[in-house]
């Protein structure tokens, strides 16, 4: 993993965070709505947050394409778990939501299993077809 | 009932986010590492990822999920609708990585993966 890699995954974790507080924040202003007029959500799309998130959120598909181009899917979904604890901080200080010590257990955990991820083969390296491997072989960091 | 409602809205984006992961994943590794396009060339690498309809499924399916996870958002809070969706979809990505994308799923992953899924049921469950 180069430098530039762990600047991508850095990336997934910052706009996929902030994406979804902007689209909270949005979806807080909108109506609630409802199963039988589900169609309503495509109007709680005017709303500058949800304009804000959406185009975050490109932003994280982006970095998270790039991601996967170089990484296993169950390297970058632990590693990018960080996110989550970036929401909780979110949820603290701009959207005012009470977080609980329980709560703060649950960003430990997070964080252990984000550093066993990381700390391991990105990549799962699939022998070529000629090639008669019983197992894959893994690139080391 | 709005209870029945957000749970029904979770459990369509854990599967639509699942397959949509699988499919982008597979396409992704078929176009290759863009962490480094310079070498390939920029237009290559976009020609080749607009002519990717596995990619273009798999957003299709994001784009589901995203919908879905918004219409939770506005049911309940982010801190139940995210953590919920996350913890659940990281246990169908795994088994779907495993057995479609034939990654090595070792323990070392399914560690962190449960640590994980423990944490975001932790911030859901409080």
């Amino acid at each position: 993993m180069t430098l530039r890699k762990y600047l991508v995954i850095l990336s997934i974790v910052f706009f996929g965070s902030v994406g979804d507080a902007f689209l909270a924040r949005g979806m807080k202003h909108a109506d609630a709505i409802d199963i039988q007029h589900v169609t309503k959500v495509f109007a709680a799309v005017a709303n500058p947050f949800v304009v804000l998130g959406i185009v975050f959120l490109l932003a994280f598909m982006s970095s998270y394409m790039i991601a996967l181009s170089f990484a296993d899917l169950t390297y970058v979904m632990p590693a990018t778990a960080i996110s989550y604890v970036v929401m909780v901080l979110l949820s603290i200080f701009w959207l005012h939501e009470h977080v609980s010590p329980q709560r703060w257990a649950g960003v430990g955990f997070i964080v252990i299993g984000v550093g066993v991820v990381a700390g391991g083969p990105s990549r799962t390296e699939h022998p070529p077809a000629h090639v008669s491997s019983s197992s894959a072989r893994e690139e080391r960091p | 009932m709005r209870t029945l409602y957000t749970w029904l809205c979770i459990l369509t984006t854990v599967c639509a986010a699942a397959t949509g992961d699988v499919l982008v994943a597979l396409a992704m590794r078929r176009i290759g590492d863009l962490a480094d396009f310079r070498d390939r060339g920029f237009h290559a690498v976009i020609v080749r990822g607009l002519s990717s309809g596995v990619l273009f499924g798999g957003i299709f399916f994001m784009a589901i999920a995203f919908f879905s996870n918004l219409v939770g958002l506005s049911w309940a809070d982010l801190s139940v609708v995210g953590p919920a969706s996350a913890a659940l979809t990281f246990v169908a990505n795994a088994l779907a990585a495993k057995f479609f994308l034939k990654e090595n799923v070792d323990r070392r992953r399914w560690f962190a993966t449960v640590f994980v899924c423990c944490g975001v049921l932790l911030l859901t469950r409080s």
